[in-house]
Parts: structure tokens; C-alpha cells; sequence
């Protein structure tokens, strides 16, 4: 009874902070439409802001509290507001999910900067030195007393914001109907600055009153933050008082699970994820939403040709070949994850670019195709590159059937799950047997060598002809990928995204489609994951993290996640750019781990990706063959003169480097005469140049009185 | 096309170019407007001088609604001039239209389903109006709102939501009033209340544009009438003559 009390009172302090974080979540979610996945960032700033100014430079308490809770939490959400969430009222949900993942890689990065990680940051409790309350058997700290009267404090103080005060009650009608409180005279942005504002403040608070118990460190707290989700999950993101009640759920179902859970070396990880298991259960739990048709033109889901794939896939391949005969081996090293990661990118074509459901899972399905080839190819066998992608198929299918009724921001949140509860609990596993029938042992908590493939008596063990395999199989894939796009398969998937009721309707098995391209998806990643793994030589839980997946997420996205080019984006930005320009700007090392959050936050500029922008540049340049030809022949030359010893590295990158882009303004001059042509014959307009708004007057004013007839659209 | 200005599809009372008197509440300039790729309104061109009721008709489709969100600040148009009062509103935001006295009761309720009748009557307070005239003149014109004053929005009739969404466009007392499809799915009984209401209002001084699709509901309340095609006006006049022309819209027609 004793313990069962300490514990209880443990559970309801840790449910207290929750309670504080994910009603700052629900609050942000509900009026503005943007689930910020930084929400737990913000706390870790709030903490890291709260330690430096009360135990670094020795403020007193209160001076520091108003600070950061006052001045340096609601003016950080107004910044947000006003820079980064602004723009994106009319995005789509893939983009707002990616930025706001962006700012949260952003923000641990910055952290990061600024306060060095790995140095001890400690910080003490509210009245530490005052003797803990006698409740009976029990005790109470003085910390755990406040921390429940501040989560008290909150739910009153939000219930009389949105119920007393008329900026509240502008809130929730934001929340019903936004384009009706527009016209009743709310102004939005000051609604969804104030939620900002006030969201911010309760993360940071949640963050100071959650810090002192566990480390300071920027992963460790925006991750932990994360279990607050659950609880606002719990209230399906929108009721605050079943937020509450989640976050008691969360709160004592951790602390009972620490006094109860017998001890052995299987299961403290269950604890670590029980969070995000609960969470899982409960997006289960969710009632079905109804099939709705909704009315929503989403970009188009470029098809490339067949003749096109080849074309891309060769010029993948040569390059993979040029890189290989020209780079020195520490490089290679460096540069050929561009393609494994790259392929786990790619895996999300057909997913997220198609079928439009978001998993941030894809890294988590990697690291089981990698311990798959550690364990069953170390002998360098291919096979175990077979059994990589069937076993992720078949965990990828099992995620699929209970994802399958969520989808959108739901769906995102569930993936997580699974991949914080492989991180937590699954890939920390010492090994264990299976009824008995197979040993399984997974990284048996320390790292996996994983050999080189070995096909037919050729090794691929030396860095060069990695190379050449890793360019080959991105290739094999992005074929696949195509061939995808191009089928039937491909055409239900985008059906799927457009309106999954009028799929329904005629007939499609949702299921099955559903299903399937899970199952295909994970096993693009876990063949990605084989191949980075053999790549690296040596794997760690650590490799396969959700924090690391979290950039191949955004960045495929920002590279415009329908297309092929998006994931070679992705790859080339994470292994290709960054690399290099560490390696040419020694002195901003430190700073780039900014960059792909960056990228994934100015996305709300440009939601169809930065490849489409740079594929219309480089259009010309495919539409007319007598300079494509000759620009490919070109870069072929450089390399044979590499080759040949007359051109060093660098005139020779520069040389390869600036052969396209000159080719592609050449290409754009070719074109141009035709382009201004203003006398072009009606059937060729919008063929030979872009059709534009003086086309439409044109032919409104060619067809006359007609027009009128042609033009109807909906009201 | 031509759009000549003398083809003007509904003049105010003063005739136009008349200098004197003052410029109608609301004028639409050749406005064209699109939703993405999709263009909606090809240059229309419709005027509501104070004082009057200007019924717009037409079928599914035409565009009624489109030149509603326009004239409100929802939808920018694409080409074309939209002035309110005599001044031109490019770029100005619904909100700000809203609180400097221009009312739009859109389509389908326009309520919040989580928020109480009294909430809603708080959220009119936005015009500057304040809470207690509107809550006067509210449950003055609809007694059976005062009963359900703490109800929510979505548990109400049909018939009370379309009043309480009617209750913003009385009690805030805007300059002008944009009113659509009133009578969607309500029974006849209550859209006929609702419209005595309008003219009620209409013989206040209230400038009111009425969009519905079925004309005979709104006929006898509109001072004139313009019947909208395709994204275009085909038709405007006198209410009384407008009948005959109506039912070729309504049969989906083109214009001439």
C-alpha cells in the first residue's frame, strides 16, 4: 500500500508536466491547424533558457521564471507565428508536418550550438532543500506539490481564456469554421499569435518543470516531450479535458510500470516506450473517421516515361561509375551513402508522393533490413538481401493493417510511435528466442559488423566497387519506382490520395492497396538500410534513430516527394552536400547540422519541391536531343582526360559540375526565338512555350459570343 | 464580350453617370475570379445602390456564391474592380470588411456548431457594437434564440441556426448585407419568416444582396433582379419581367 501510494504520487506529478506540455499542443493544433512537432523542442529551449540564466548566471528564481515564461516564451511563439506558421494556412498536410519536423531538427541543432552537448548541466528542483511533505505513508517533495498546482492552474486558467475572454471565444471559432470568423470580424492572425504565444509558454514550462528529473540534453528532452503527445491523442488533439485525463493515464501507468515491472533485461525498455505504445493504442482506439470526399486539387504526381527512367537511371549509374574511378577512398567512404539513404528516400515516393500517407518509420524499417543482411549475410550471400526486403515487407504490412484507418496527421503519429518504441525498447533487446524456435538476436545491445555483398565470386568489399553497387541499386530502384508510377498499381495509389470514398465506391479493395504499398515501401527502405549498413561496415541502434529518419523525411519532401529527383535530393543534400561543405568551410561545421531544417522550413515557399523548380530548368535541355547528346559526350570527355592524368580533381568537379548548367542555358537559347513567336498557331501553344493568362483572352475573344458556353466552372 | 458601360445590368436610382447622390454600396467592375486553375467568373459586372434589394439568381454553378466570397474579401479576383462604398477593396481582408460594416451570411448556416448562442452574439461584438444591443435586438426578433441562449450552435433546428446566422446580419446593423441561399433546406414556413425579415429590413435603409437559386422565394422582396450564367450576367432588370428568361437559366441556357 505504501508503495503503491509513493508511486501514485510519482505518476500524478509526471502526469502533472505532461498535462502542462500536450495542452500547449492541443491548443496550437486547434487554431491554427499545425501540429508542431517542435512543440517539444520549445520546452527543451524553455529549460536550456531557464538553466542559463538561474544556475549559470545565478538569477534568482523568479527573475528567471519571468523571463523565459513571460518575455523569452510567448515572444518565441510570436516568431513563429509571424516567420515560419504564417504561410502555411493553405498548405497541405505533408508540408505542415514537414515544417514543423524541420523547426524541430532546427531547434535541436541550434541547441546544440549553443550549448555543447555531453557537459553536465545540472539543475535542481524548486525547494529542493525544503523537507518533502508526510502524506501518510507516503511523502511528497515540494517540487512535485508545485508541478500538480501549476497543471491545476493551467486547466482553470485555459478553461476561463476560452470560455470568459472574447479572444478565447475567438479561438474556438477559429477552431469551427476559420473563413466564417473571418467575416464575423475576427482577425486570424492575431488569434493564431496569441495561441502561439500562450502554447510556447506552456511547453517551456512543462520544460523547466521536466528537466531537473532527467538530463539536460536537447535529443533526450524534445524526444521525451514527445510522450505529452500521447496524452493530447487521448483528446484527439482537441479536447482539453481528455487531454487531462490522458496525461494521468501516461503519468501513472510509468511510474506503476517502474515499481512493478519484475527485473530482468528484457523489459526497462518497455517502460522508456510504454508512452508511445500507449500512444498507439489509443490512435487504434480512435473512432473510424468516416470516408469523406473532400474537394482538393493536390499537385500532379509527375509520370515519367520509360525512356526518360532509363535515360536517368544510365546517367545515375555513370555517375556512380565517374565517382568511382576519380575520388580518393576516405571520400568514397563519405559520398556513397548519397545512394542507400537515397533509396530509403525513395521508398517514400510511392508512399507519401503517391499514396499520400505519411510514415516516419522508413529509417526504423532500414535498420531491420540491416540487422537482417548482419545476421543472415555475413557471408556476403545476396539472398540476405532478399530476405532483407521480404522480412520488412512483412513488418511493413503489419504496421499497414492497424494504420490503416489512420491517415494524415494521425497516421504520422503512429509511425513515430513505432519507431520510438524500436529505438526505446525492440533494438536495445539483448537476445531472445522465440517459443523457443529461433534465436533472435538483434544489435544484442552493442553494434553489428555487416559484411560486403558477394555476388557469384565478385566482391564488393573495396570502396570502388561499393560505389558502383550502391549507384546501381539506387537506380534498380528508381526503375521500380517508375514502373510503379507508370502501372496500374501506380494509378490506384494516386486515386487513393485524391479521394479514398470515390475509391470506395467503385469498388477498390482500400485494404489491399493500402497494404501493399506499405509492404513495398518498407521493403524499398529495408533493401536501403542493407545497403547503408553494409556500406558503414558496422551498425548501431543508434543509426536507425527517429531523430535520424527525421531529416530524410523533410528533405525528400522539400526535394518534391512524388518524384525520383526528391529522393536523390534527399540523399545527395544529407551525403553529398553537407560533406562537402564541411570539408570546404571547415570553420561552419558546427552550424550545418541547421541546413536540412532550414530547407524543410522555407518548404511553405515552394509545396511541390525544390526538383520540380530545378527539373523545368533543366527541361529545355531534355526537349532538345543536339544538346543533350553532346553535353553527355562532354562529361565523358573530362572523365576520360581524369583518367588519363591531364585533369586534377578539382578542375575536373568543376568541369562535370558546370558542363549541365552551361548545356542547359545553351538549350534555353536554342529555344528562345520560338518561344516569343507571338503568331504561334493555336495547337502548338502551350506545347512550345507556357500557356499563359493573354492565351486564355485570346481565345475568349477568338471564340466570341461562344465562350460563354465553354467556360462554366463550379460556384 | 463586351461589357458597355450603359449595359450596366442593374443601375442604381440615380442614373448613371449621374455625379450626385451617393456611389452604390457595392460595385463590381468586369471582376473575373478563379479558384487554382479553375476560373469561376468571367467578368462580371453588378451594382447595389443603397437602399435596395438586389436578388442575384441563377442555377448550380453559375458562379453566385464565387461573386459573394469576392465581394466579401475571401476570394481575390483575378481581374476587375470590386468597390464597397466608393472605394476600391483590392487586398483588403474579410475581417476588415466585416468590422467596417459588411455583412455575409454564407451558405449552409453560418454558425459555429461548438459555440453558444450567446458566443456567437459575443463574437458579433467585433463590429463595435455591444453585447448588450445585440443581445436586445436579437432575442427582440427571435424570442425562441433568448430560450437557447446557452445551447450550443449545432444542437439547434435548422431554422434556428439560419436565424441565429440572420441574427449577425440585424444586429450588428452593417451598411450591407450579403445574404445566401437563405432558404437552403429549410421549410418553406421559416423562409418565408426569414424573408419577411429581410424586407423589414430592406425598408430600414439596408443595402442587401440576395443570392438564391430558386427566384420565387425572393422575387416579391428584390427592388432588382440580375440572373447570372456561366460566370456571367445574362440578365438583369425589373424583377416582374425577369420570369420567362429565369426558367430558360434554370434549364441550363446559355446566354444570348
Amino acid at each position: 500500500m505504501d508503495k503503491l501510494l509513493t508511486f501514485t504520487v510519482v505518476g500524478v506529478a509526471t502526469a502533472a508536466i505532461y498535462a502542462v506540455i500536450a495542452s500547449g499542443l492541443v491548443l496550437t493544433y486547434t487554431t491554427t491547424g499545425v501540429f508542431n512537432f517542435a512543440h517539444g523542442a520549445a520546452g527543451m529551449l524553455g529549460a536550456f533558457c531557464y538553466w542559463q540564466l538561474r544556475f549559470d548566471w545565478g538569477w534568482p528564481t523568479p527573475v528567471a521564471l519571468l523571463v523565459v515564461l513571460g518575455i523569452l516564451g510567448p515572444a518565441f511563439g510570436v516568431l513563429l507565428e509571424r516567420v515560419i506558421m504564417r504561410g502555411l494556412a493553405e498548405a497541405s498536410e505533408t508540408v505542415r508536418l514537414v515544417v514543423s519536423i524541420s523547426l524541430l531538427i532546427g531547434l535541436i541543432g541550434l541547441a546544440q550550438i549553443i550549448w555543447a552537448p555531453g557537459i553536465s548541466r545540472p539543475m535542481r528542483t524548486f525547494f529542493q532543500a525544503a523537507a518533502p511533505v508526510r502524506l501518510g505513508p507516503a511523502s511528497i517533495t515540494v517540487h512535485q506539490i508545485i508541478t500538480i498546482a501549476v497543471a491545476v492552474a493551467v486547466a482553470l486558467g485555459l478553461r476561463a481564456v476560452l470560455y470568459g475572454l472574447r479572444l478565447g471565444v475567438a479561438m474556438r471559432a477559429t477552431v469551427d469554421d476559420r473563413s466564417l470568423a473571418r467575416l464575423v470580424g475576427v482577425r486570424p492572425e492575431r488569434v493564431a499569435m496569441a495561441a502561439w504565444a500562450l502554447g510556447t509558454c506552456l511547453a517551456a514550462l512543462g520544460g523547466i518543470l521536466i528537466a531537473p528529473g532527467i538530463s539536460l540534453d536537447a535529443a533526450t528532452l524534445s524526444l521525451l516531450i514527445v510522450n505529452a503527445y500521447a496524452a493530447a491523442i487521448f483528446g484527439r488533439l482537441r479536447s482539453l479535458p481528455m487531454t487531462f485525463v490522458g496525461a494521468l493515464v501516461l503519468g501513472l501507468t510509468d511510474a506503476y510500470l517502474t515499481g512493478y515491472l519484475p527485473q530482468n533485461q528484457y523489459l526497462p525498455g518497455l517502460r522508456l516506450a510504454s508512452p508511445v505504445i500507449l500512444l498507439f493504442l489509443v490512435l487504434l482506439a480512435l473512432p473510424n473517421p468516416r470516408l469523406r470526399g473532400r474537394l482538393r486539387i493536390t499537385p500532379e504526381v509527375p509520370r515519367p516515361t520509360a525512356a526518360g527512367a532509363v535515360t536517368f537511371a544510365a546517367l545515375v549509374v555513370l555517375s556512380g561509375v565517374i565517382a568511382a574511378t576519380t575520388m580518393t577512398e576516405p571520400d568514397l567512404l563519405t559520398y556513397a551513402r548519397v545512394f542507400p539513404v537515397g533509396i530509403i528516400a525513395l521508398s517514400l515516393v510511392p508512399l507519401t508522393g503517391y499514396a499520400g500517407q505519411i510514415s516516419l518509420c522508413q529509417l526504423s524499417f532500414a535498420g531491420i533490413g540491416a540487422v537482417t543482411v548482419a545476421h543472415l549475410g555475413s557471408d556476403g550471400n545476396p539472398a540476405a538481401l532478399l530476405w532483407a526486403a521480404a522480412i520488412t515487407a512483412a513488418v511493413g504490412a503489419l504496421i499497414a493493417l492497424p494504420a490503416l484507418r489512420l491517415s494524415g496527421i494521425y497516421l504520422a503519429l503512429a509511425t513515430a510511435a513505432f519507431a520510438v518504441a524500436l529505438d526505446r525498447w525492440i533494438f536495445t533487446l539483448p537476445r531472445f528466442s522465440v517459443f523457443g524456435l529461433f534465436d533472435v538476436a538483434l544489435f544484442g545491445q552493442g553494434t553489428l559488423s555487416v559484411a560486403p555483398l558477394e555476388v557469384a565470386g565478385v566482391g564488393f568489399g573495396g570502396a570502388r566497387a561499393r560505389m558502383v553497387l550502391m549507384a546501381g541499386a539506387f537506380a534498380l530502384a528508381a526503375l521500380v519506382v517508375v514502373a510503379v508510377r507508370r502501372s496500374r498499381f501506380g494509378r490506384q495509389l494516386l486515386a487513393m490520395k485524391d479521394s479514398e470514398a470515390a475509391c470506395a465506391t467503385l469498388g477498390m479493395n482500400l485494404l489491399g492497396t493500402k497494404v501493399a504499398v506499405f509492404a513495398l515501401s518498407a521493403a524499398m527502405a529495408g533493401v536501403g538500410g542493407a545497403l547503408l549498413g553494409m556500406e558503414r561496415g558496422s551498425i548501431a541502434p543508434g543509426t536507425f534513430e527517429l531523430v535520424a529518419g527525421l531529416p530524410i523525411f523533410a528533405l525528400a519532401v522539400v526535394g518534391g516527394v512524388g518524384t525520383i529527383g526528391g529522393a536523390l535530393f534527399a540523399g545527395l543534400s544529407l551525403h553529398g552536400l553537407l560533406p562537402l561543405l564541411a570539408a570546404l568551410l571547415p570553420g561552419v561545421t558546427g552550424y550545418l547540422v541547421l541546413l536540412p531544417g532550414l530547407a524543410g522550413i522555407g518548404l511553405g515557399r515552394n509545396p511541390a519541391g525544390a526538383v520540380t523548380d530545378i527539373r523545368d530548368g533543366f527541361a529545355p535541355l531534355v526537349r532538345s536531343p543536339r544538346v543533350l547528346g553532346p553535353t553527355v559526350a562532354l562529361v565523358v570527355g573530362w572523365w576520360v582526360l581524369r583518367l588519363a592524368g591531364v585533369l586534377t580533381n578539382w578542375p575536373f568537379a568543376l568541369l562535370v559540375l558546370a558542363t549541365p548548367v552551361g548545356a542547359v542555358v545553351a538549350a534555353q537559347l536554342a529555344e528562345r526565338p520560338r518561344a516569343h513567336d507571338e503568331a504561334l498557331a493555336w495547337e502548338w501553344r502551350g506545347l512550345l512555350r507556357r500557356w499563359s493568362e493573354s492565351d486564355l483572352e485570346e481565345l475568349d475573344r477568338a471564340l466570341g459570343p461562344l465562350g460563354a458556353g465553354v467556360g462554366g466552372g463550379p460556384a | 464580350m463586351t461589357f458597355a458601360p450603359g449595359r450596366a445590368p442593374v443601375a442604381g436610382r440615380g442614373a448613371p453617370g449621374a455625379p450626385a447622390g451617393p456611389p452604390p454600396l457595392l460595385e463590381l467592375r468586369r471582376v473575373r475570379a478563379a479558384y487554382g486553375a479553375i476560373q469561376v467568373l468571367f467578368g462580371v459586372d453588378l451594382t447595389v445602390p443603397a437602399g435596395t434589394v438586389v436578388a442575384l439568381l441563377g442555377p448550380n454553378g453559375a458562379g453566385k456564391t464565387t461573386t459573394l466570397r469576392v465581394a466579401a474579401g475571401l476570394l481575390s479576383p483575378t481581374a476587375g474592380e470590386v468597390r464597397v462604398a466608393g472605394r476600391a477593396v483590392q487586398g483588403v481582408h474579410p475581417e476588415d470588411l466585416a468590422r467596417a460594416g459588411l455583412c455575409l451570411i454564407p451558405e449552409g448556416r453560418g454558425v459555429f456548431p461548438n459555440l453558444t448562442v450567446r458566443e456567437h452574439l459575443r463574437m458579433m461584438t467585433y463590429t463595435g457594437r455591444s453585447l448588450a444591443d445585440i443581445e436586445a435586438v436579437t432575442y427582440e426578433r427571435f424570442p425562441r434564440l433568448a430560450d437557447r441562449r446557452r445551447q450550443l450552435a449545432g444542437t439547434l433546428s435548422g431554422g434556428e441556426q439560419q436565424m441565429l446566422a440572420m441574427a449577425r446580419g440585424l444586429a450588428t446593423d452593417p451598411a450591407l448585407l450579403l445574404l445566401d441561399e437563405l432558404s437552403m433546406g429549410l421549410a418553406p414556413i421559416i423562409v418565408e419568416e426569414l424573408y419577411g425579415i429581410v424586407a423589414a429590413i430592406a425598408r430600414d435603409g439596408m443595402a442587401i444582396l440576395v443570392v438564391e437559386q430558386f427566384a420565387r422565394t425572393v422575387l416579391g422582396v428584390a427592388d432588382h433582379a440580375a440572373i447570372m450564367v456561366h460566370g456571367r450576367i445574362a440578365h438583369a432588370g425589373p424583377p416582374a419581367g425577369l420570369a420567362d428568361e429565369l426558367s430558360a437559366a434554370d434549364l441550363g441556357g446559355t446566354s444570348p
